[in-house]
């Protein structure tokens, strides 16, 4: 592996440019490298791994149990990468990528343009939002942003800490706090009872499934160790003195029940991160099962852009082995391409790749069915932000709706939801969903947020620092 | 049964829906007939300048139906405000055009002084002011910026929340607001009126009026009327809420209520591509930052690109058909601008006798005038 | 608060990064962001929001949010997950909207 420290080392084109340098973008780096391939690797962090192997090469905790073995198989995909012919870019965040596949990125403010031949997007998953009253707290934070900390700085909360929601990763940082020695004082188990009925049905093949094993020890140490209340309807997050002291819960028609608490860790899954794809002018559809937007994409992860490939969790969630898998078909596709290799070749080569994804995907489907956030959890509460970035209430949303509002964009121009700095990443669905809600469609058909570039803020200076061709200045000066 | 109105509007942009609420305001039932949210709707795009300085070059009626719009703005925002509750910041402290250069600003001054020697232009006032007088009032420029037209009339609004307050008003004025009603066709009913259809919908209303934007083309000649439209593409870049730093709009460059520092506007003949291209957007940065070197370092949270609605001269159209009465035509570009003069005066007019003779200048036999040689 | 675990607190962390915080001198560890930094002081939060003024501190940790907006070295608006503490940074609460030029 080749580490770039500056924008001046870059090439103005690559055979690959992989943006996202997780499970997926580093194996479909390394794979298309394996074949020759000049590829260039591209992640806003630090060091490589992603969400899932956060600080892998660098992390503090050298106790293996606490972030568990999982967490440390990251080791072994770092290791490939470094060994690899790979160029790899850290530090620099992706805010453009066109149908012509120029790149627009950036680095301390400083901004270049790079071309590909193939681009591969691998930029990974997002955490659900969560729009219920008080989540926008000091105090407040999603369980992947307390796992970040940990994974990166070694730090654990202090004082009461409740984790809240649903979904494999709540368990899992609970897990790694009992193991840590810092069991949080609860977790508010949001998993809608009917669940298990309609998950009932993908046991069997959940079973057989790799995730099973660790799945049901992670669950018996959490269950040891730690206050689980399940069944929770309702949450809302009390300040006093500008930040979180304490948690309101509604379990069935009981009365709402209250807990002090100085942290609460909020999670309710993951949604594929979509905005550079959508940027890009690659087509979304909606997933009903997982209750998001994903980029459309064939067996090898094409988008419906030319060029344009979009792998691992980014293109739908599957998990960390998955992401891997598809990950890799998205390098040897990426070398079949650009001429390194015969289809037939290819495709050999695929097969034992998609043997070892459908052995996973057996298990999904159940994870998927029984962490399926409730409706009354995906929908704000009237008195919550929806959005975050410009203060919008779920009650905006809904007197808006009622004006017949068809879809996302027109919301966005009457309220400003989406416009703000995270450019919907975290209003995005909550707005999709509650315009379906009120128009009593499903939101497919409501659609989501138009989005372009920059698909991160950047200084103005550095888009006026692209190239750009004098009749470009001749639209913009006319006198 | 077929839903039936005394009035349809077509299009439920800021044409639209000014037109709209003006006609609901005169107690008639109108429906707006909307397309879905991915749609072509300049009205989500705009720049947001009510504005007068540089207009109506070959057509002096434009200038002057500019600045009546212009005059009944004030009043226009108030009603707004009453009605709706939604303050749509007006304001109008008059504007600029900044030049980077002394040729520049002499090519920006003839132009003016042109524009007002039109035979039958209503005099505009406007001021060309040097570097050292526009340092007063923006301390912040750059060293290539030469100096700037001023005209105290023009002004700016937050068009998004004028997009929002027009919807609430006609909603509040009993209309109907019908999206997702893409018009695929219109006919004339035999005892008058006309029947709107789209895929399985269908409505019928006494009189129709045109305001799809660019649709117009499409829609014109099923009821006798003319528009011959075209997009012509605007990109422009946003950045984060700042602190209040541009006391006056800029035609290029403006600061919101809100506080982000809005920059703008290409026009690129572009079809109905809504892309928006790395170049054009850099081109826009730089000049921006050329005006301004301290915005260099503020972010762009997002870019955006919208269609205009432009006919051959750029001017306005509106005509009453004389093959099917009952059916008018609006088209415009300057949406903003205009939207006072569409809600108190069109609508007025449409509800009342018809077009009068002080919108004959926006007829489209204009463009069939063989051009004098 | 936050807290670091006995394990990731090793010798040669503890020599840890001088800062200043609204003025006043403050210290974090290698590896730290300055968000995770001011978390391990206690800062839970790091800005009052440009339209109502309400205090926000770090959500998602991954870059995404935008609710850990801090001042560094002078720029605002600045990402402080996603920035790493060096010696000697100067980090000052985001109070409402960011000013041109600073
Ligand atoms: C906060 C969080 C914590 C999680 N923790 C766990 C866990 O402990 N265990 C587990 O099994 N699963 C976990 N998951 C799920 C897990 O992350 C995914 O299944 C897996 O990481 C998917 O791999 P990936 O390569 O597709 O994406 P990711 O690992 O998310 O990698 C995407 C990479 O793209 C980069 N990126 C994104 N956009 C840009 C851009 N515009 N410019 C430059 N770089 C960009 C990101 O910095 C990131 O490094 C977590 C998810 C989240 C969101
Ligand atoms: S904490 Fe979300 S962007 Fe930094």
């Amino acid at each position: 592996m080749t580490r770039l420290d500056q924008l001046n080392d870059l090439k103005p084109i690559y055979d690959v440019v992989v943006v996202g340098a997780g499970p997926a973008g580093m194996a479909a780096a390394t794979e298309a490298s394996a074949h020759g391939l000049e590829v260039l690797l591209v992640d806003e962090a630090a060091s490589p791994g992603g969400q899932i192997f956060r600080a892998i090469t660098e992390t503090p905790l050298h106790d293996r149990r606490v972030l568990g073995e999982d967490y440390w198989k990251g080791r072994a995909a770092a290791e490939t990468l470094l060994a690899s012919g790979v160029h790899y870019l850290p530090g620099a965040t992706v805010w453009h990528l066109d149908p012509v596949l120029q790149f627009g990125l950036s680095v301390e403010g400083r901004a270049a343009a790079v071309t590909a031949r193939r681009a591969v997007l691998a930029t990974g998953a997002l955490e659900r939002p969560f729009p219920v009253k008080g989540w926008t707290l000091p105090g407040v934070m999603s369980a992947g942003a307390a796992q970040t900390l940990l994974k990166a700085s070694g730090l654990v909360p202090q004082g009461r800490v409740v984790l809240a929601g649903t979904g494999p990763l709540l368990w899992l940082l609970a897990s790694q706090y009992v193991a840590a020695g810092h069991p949080p004082a609860a977790i508010l188990d949001t998993t809608a009872t009917g669940n298990w009925r309609r998950a009932v049905g993908a046991l069997p093949a959940f079973l057989r499934s790799p995730y099973v094993a660790k799945g049901l020890r992670l669950l018996l140490r959490v269950r040891r160790a730690v206050r689980v209340v399940s069944g929770v309807i309702e949450l809302s997050i009390e300040a006093g003195d500008g930040s979180a002291t304490e948690i309101a819960f509604r379990r069935g028609d009981r009365p709402m029940e209250r807990m002090a608490a100085d942290h609460v860790l909020l999670h309710q899954g993951v949604t594929p991160n979509v905005n550079l794809a959508s940027a890009a002018g690659c087509a979304l559809e909606w997933n009903e099962t997982q209750a998001c937007f994903r980029p459309r994409t064939d067996a090898w992860g094409r988008s419906s852009v030319a060029g344009i490939a979009i792998t691992g969790d980014g293109s739908g969630i599957g998990g960390a082995e998955i992401a891997a898998l598809r990950g890799q078909l998205a390098g040897i596709d990426a070398a079949c391409e650009l001429g390194r290799m015969a289809p037939e070749v290819r495709d050999g080569l695929a097969a034992s790749v998609r043997a070892r994804i459908a052995a996973y995907d057996r298990g999904r489907h159940f994870l998927d069915l029984l962490y399926r956030p409730a409706d009354h959890f995906r929908l704000p509460h009237d008195e919550a932000l929806a959005c975050r970035c410009e203060e919008v209430t779920g009650r905006h949303l809904r007197e808006v709706a009622a004006l017949g509002v068809p879809g996302p964009n027109q919301m966005k121009s009457m309220l400003r939801c989406g416009m703000g700095p995270c450019q919907g990443r975290l209003c995005g669905l909550t707005v999709a969903e509650v315009i379906a809600a009120e128009r009593g469609v499903s939101p497919a058909e409501v659609g989501y947020y138009r989005l372009r570039s920059p698909v991160k803020p950047v200084t103005l200076a550095e888009i006026a620092s692209m190239p750009r061709e004098e009749r470009d200045e001749k639209a913009v000066l006319r006198v | 049964m077929v839903e039936t109105y005394d009035v349809a509007v077509l299009g439920g942009g800021l044409v639209g829906t000014a037109i709209g609420l003006g006609l609901a305001g005169q107690g008639l039932r109108t429906a707006i007939l909307d397309e879905g949210d991915v749609a072509h709707r300049a009205s989500r795009g705009n720049f947001a300048l009510v504005w007068v300085q540089s207009k109506g070059m070959g057509m002096p009626r434009y200038s002057s139906w500019t600045r009546e719009s212009v005059r009944l703005w004030p009043d226009y925002a108030a009603s707004l405000r009453e009605e709706s509750g939604i303050d749509v910041s007006l304001h109008q402290p008059g504007g600029f055009t900044l030049a980077l250069s002394e040729g520049e600003l002499e090519r920006r001054a003839a132009n003016m002084a042109r524009l007002n020697a039109q035979p039958g232009f209503e005099h505009l006032d406007y001021e060309v002011w040097d570097r050292s007088q526009l340092r007063q009032v923006f301390p912040e420029i750059g060293p290539e910026v030469a100096g700037a037209i001023f005209c105290r009339l023009d002004g700016h609004v937050n068009s998004l929340r004028l997009f929002r307050a027009q919807h609430v008003v006609f909603a509040r004025r009993g209309g109907a607001y019908l999206p997702n009603f893409q018009v695929q066709e219109i006919s004339r009913l035999p005892g008058g009126g006309f029947r709107i259809l789209s895929g399985e919908r269908c409505i019928e209303a006494g009189q129709v009026v045109l305001a799809a934007g660019i649709g117009n083309a499409r829609l014109a000649p099923m009821v006798g009327l003319d528009a011959p439209v075209r997009p012509l593409r605007g990109q422009a870049l946003v950045t984060e809420k700042v602190a209040p730093f541009l006391s006056h709009p800029i035609v290029t460059l403006r600061q919101t209520d809100e506080g982000g520092v809005m920059m703008g506007d290409s026009q690129e003949e572009a079809g109905f591509d809504e892309a928006t291209g790395l170049g054009i957007l850099g081109a826009m940065a730089d000049r921006a930052a050329r005006m301004f070197p301290k915005l260099g370092q503020v972010n762009i949270v997002r870019t955006w690109s919208a269609l205009r609605v432009m006919t051959k001269d750029g001017f306005p159209i509106y005509q009453h058909s004389e093959a099917a009465p009952g059916a008018f035509l609006t088209t415009c570009h300057s949406g903003v601008t205009l939207a006072a003069a569409h809600a108190l005066a069109v609508a007025p007019m449409i509800a009342g006798e018809g077009l009068t003779d002080a919108l004959d200048a926006f007829h489209p036999r204009r463009f069939h005038v063989p051009a004098a040689s | 608060m936050f807290q670091r675990l006995p394990d990731a607190d090793d010798a040669a962390r503890r020599t840890g990064i001088r800062f200043t915080l609204d003025g006043l001198p403050a210290q974090g560890f290698a590896g730290d962001t300055v968000a995770a930094a001011l978390l391990a002081l206690g800062r839970d939060t790091c800005r009052q929001t440009a339209i109502s003024g309400s205090p926000r501190g770090p959500y998602c940790m991954m870059g995404v949010c935008f609710d850990c907006l801090v001042v560094i070295d002078g720029v605002g608006n600045r990402q402080g997950c996603l920035v790493r503490l060096r010696e000697g940074m100067v980090v000052e609460t985001q109070a409402g909207k960011r000013e041109v030029g600073r």
